[in-house]
């Protein structure tokens, strides 16, 4: 066998199978789910098929469906930004403040709510949140004199727990940019003469941008589609489009309709993608 | 242009003394060589003069003036680094440019002097490469070039070539030097490279265990070597230790050998380079000053010299012949070594 055909063979026996998995666990359910959002009724009794773009045509016509999806939006926003706001100082701090077993330590703290239950996780918020909960007994002891706080069934709280479970992703892709960024390279730029805050902006953050893109995209994705946090934390404030989403397979049982809001909520994330894509290539080839 | 001081400089890790009560002058425009093994504290005092690290005793002077309080970027260095800590997000230009932006030179002025810069290190043409398009020996003109911008006092280089092949290393020597000379920069280095030390640097400070062992020029250094270790970590030597008689040195089972150096004490150590020795047959006519029999037991052939071990009385001796067209000795073949006694320095242990 010549080389060149040897090594086609190999590259099929050896991705092939991924490909396979990816086929049968995403490629065909999508499919299916893509199938039916066209179809008038569901994959229940008996079956007739018959096309239509009723599905879609509800998202422009009903204003409601497309203020909830401008408020999920919102709320990937709001999570994504408080997650960068905190996670990149932590992630920083990480990998260029503290070595050795404290740097273990910490990394045990930020893994640690990946290995509870996200419900147990979720639940665990509401008793914080609640009046008379461990916040507001925890902030009356330092101010005795402020008014109830009750975060309870609020937006606050959605992205308050959004935030806590989405944040390690962005501290570990953060920490894995940083962490490559080689020391002498602050040094040297020093030895030049620049100050922190020029190092910060012209070195380091730059350097950066491939793990604040990765977390962002991590973080950005799922929230949006989240549909069991702000239901929890949210209350009566908590309609998401995820959560109409979900519905539509769960409660109502309009799957064509969950279908059709999941491939347009996919659209709008593969857009806003796109979008950024120029930005963030520029800045993924140089480091 | 500027001169550079440590002043009784010492600098702990916890019990470790990196530096014990250093204290050396950089002269202006001179190119300083600190030659030591790893952890012998060179580059602690290379990043003390940067500012990288602050020694706990001791001050080092920049003209005079006293840098404890200054801080690394307010130092007014250039500095290579040993991997050469190119930014790998920023093309030629803009890391050469980088020292001339953060103090605000405008656009034109930046532009002319990047241009010369580059004409100086002969990258003219690659401005717009990354540092990854660019081979090892074109990062390190990159990194000089980008230290050089902004005329700082003094240029640091750690083990500036220490990761180039060995080709590109000598021809770098060459024009580190040139380039050295030209811009008249008072130029401190880190090597443990004794070759690198003796071509490029004006002086040498040898240092080990944190302590300096001697400060000199190269050849100075290289002929008189203070001690032991100066003798074997600067080139190679032969050491012989005895007791001493008059103007002599009795070493057991060799007899007494003659040095032109002072003698003092009771006992000394004499050093002789192996290319100070040489090798005749037994038979030849007796030379003047020291003599020494003994068998060959190897030989090594490199071209332009030989290298034997004659086995003597008093252990191995490693002596290096020009191959001058002589004719070369065999293994186990007896052979006498003699040398001059002015070539014989006694060092301390």
């Amino acid at each position: 066998m010549r080389v060149e055909t040897r090594r086609r063979w190999a590259i099929t026996g050896l991705t092939g199978p991924a490909y396979l998995w990816l086929t049968v666990t995403i490629f065909l359910p999508l499919s299916a789910m893509l199938y039916f959002s066209f179809q008038m009724k569901g994959p229940f009794g008996k079956h007739t098929s018959e096309f239509t773009l009723k599905h879609y045509d509800a998202f422009f016509t009903k204003d409601y469906l497309q203020a909830l999806t401008w408020r999920s939006l919102e709320m990937g926003f709001h999570t994504t930004a408080l997650c960068l706001i905190i996670g990149f100082p932590a992630a920083y701090i990480l990998a260029k403040r503290i070595k050795g077993r404290w740097r273990e330590a910490l990394f045990l703290l930020v893994v640690l709510p990946f290995w509870s239950n996200a419900l147990v996780r979720i639940f665990s918020w509401t008793i914080v949140l609640r009046p008379d909960g461990f916040l507001d007994r925890a902030v009356h002891l330092v101010l005795p004199g402020v008014p109830p706080i009750d975060l309870t069934d609020s937006y606050a709280a959605i992205i308050i727990g959004l935030t806590h479970s989405y944040l390690p992703y962005m501290i570990l892709t953060c920490y894995l940019s940083l962490q490559a960024i080689d020391d002498s390279l602050i040094e040297a730029a020093r030895s030049m003469g620049a100050r922190a805050h020029t190092i910060f902006w012209r070195i380091i953050l730059p350097l950066s941008i491939p793990g604040l893109a990765a977390g962002t995209v991590l973080i950005f994705v799922p929230v949006i589609g989240s549909f069991f946090e702000p239901k929890l934390l949210g209350g009566t404030q908590g309609a998401m489009i995820g959560t109409v989403i979900e519905e539509q397979f769960t409660v109502v049982s309009n799957w064509p309709l969950g279908g059709a809001l999941s491939f347009i909520l996919l659209a709008i994330i593969l857009l806003i993608l796109g979008v950024s894509s120029p930005f963030l290539r520029q800045h993924m080839k140089s480091s | 242009m500027s001169e550079v001081s440590a002043r009784n400089v010492t600098k702990r890790y916890g019990e470790l003394r990196a530096l014990d009560n250093v204290s050396l002058d950089f002269p202006d425009g001179s190119f300083f060589a600190l030659l030591g093994p790893s952890g012998s504290g060179k580059t602690t005092l290379l990043r003390s003069i940067a500012g990288f690290v602050e020694p706990e005793e001791g001050e080092i002077l920049i003209d005079g003036v006293d840098v404890a309080h200054i801080p690394a970027h307010k130092r007014d260095i250039g500095m290579v680094f040993q991997n050469y800590a190119l930014f790998p997000h920023m093309n030629v230009f803009d890391n050469i440019a980088f020292g001339l932006s953060v103090r605000g030179v405008s656009k034109a002025d930046t532009r002319k002097r990047v241009g010369d810069l580059l004409d100086l290190v002969q990258l003219s043409g690659l401005d717009e490469r990354k540092p990854k398009q660019l081979s090892g020996g074109q990062q390190q003109r990159v990194a000089l070039a980008r230290a050089l911008v902004t005329d700082p006092k003094v240029l640091l280089l750690d083990e500036p070539l220490g990761a180039l092949d060995k080709r590109l290393r000598q021809e770098m020597q060459i024009e580190l030097k040139q380039i050295q000379r030209a811009v008249g920069i008072t130029a401190i280095f880190v090597t443990h490279d004794q070759e690198e030390a003796l071509t490029l640097s004006d002086q040498i400070a040898i240092i080990n265990d944190g302590k300096l062992v001697q400060i000199g020029e190269p050849n100075e250094i290289y002929e008189n070597p203070r001690t032991r270790f100066a003798a074997s970590f600067l080139g190679d030597a032969n050491f012989m230790e005895g007791s001493v008689d008059g103007d002599r040195v009795t070493v057991e089972n060799l007899g007494a050998l003659a040095t032109s150096s002072p003698l003092a004490g009771a006992r000394a150590t004499l050093a002789v380079r192996p290319e100070k020795m040489q090798l005749t047959a037994l038979d030849a006519a007796v030379s003047e000053g020291n003599r020494v029999e003994g068998t060959v037991t190897q030989r090594v052939f490199s071209g332009t010299s030989v290298t034997y071990i004659v086995e003597t009385a008093a252990g191995p001796m490693r002596t290096f012949q020009q191959n001058a067209g002589d004719r070369m000795f065999d293994a186990d073949e007896k052979v006498a070594i003699t040398w001059s006694p002015n070539h014989t320095v006694v060092v301390e242990d």
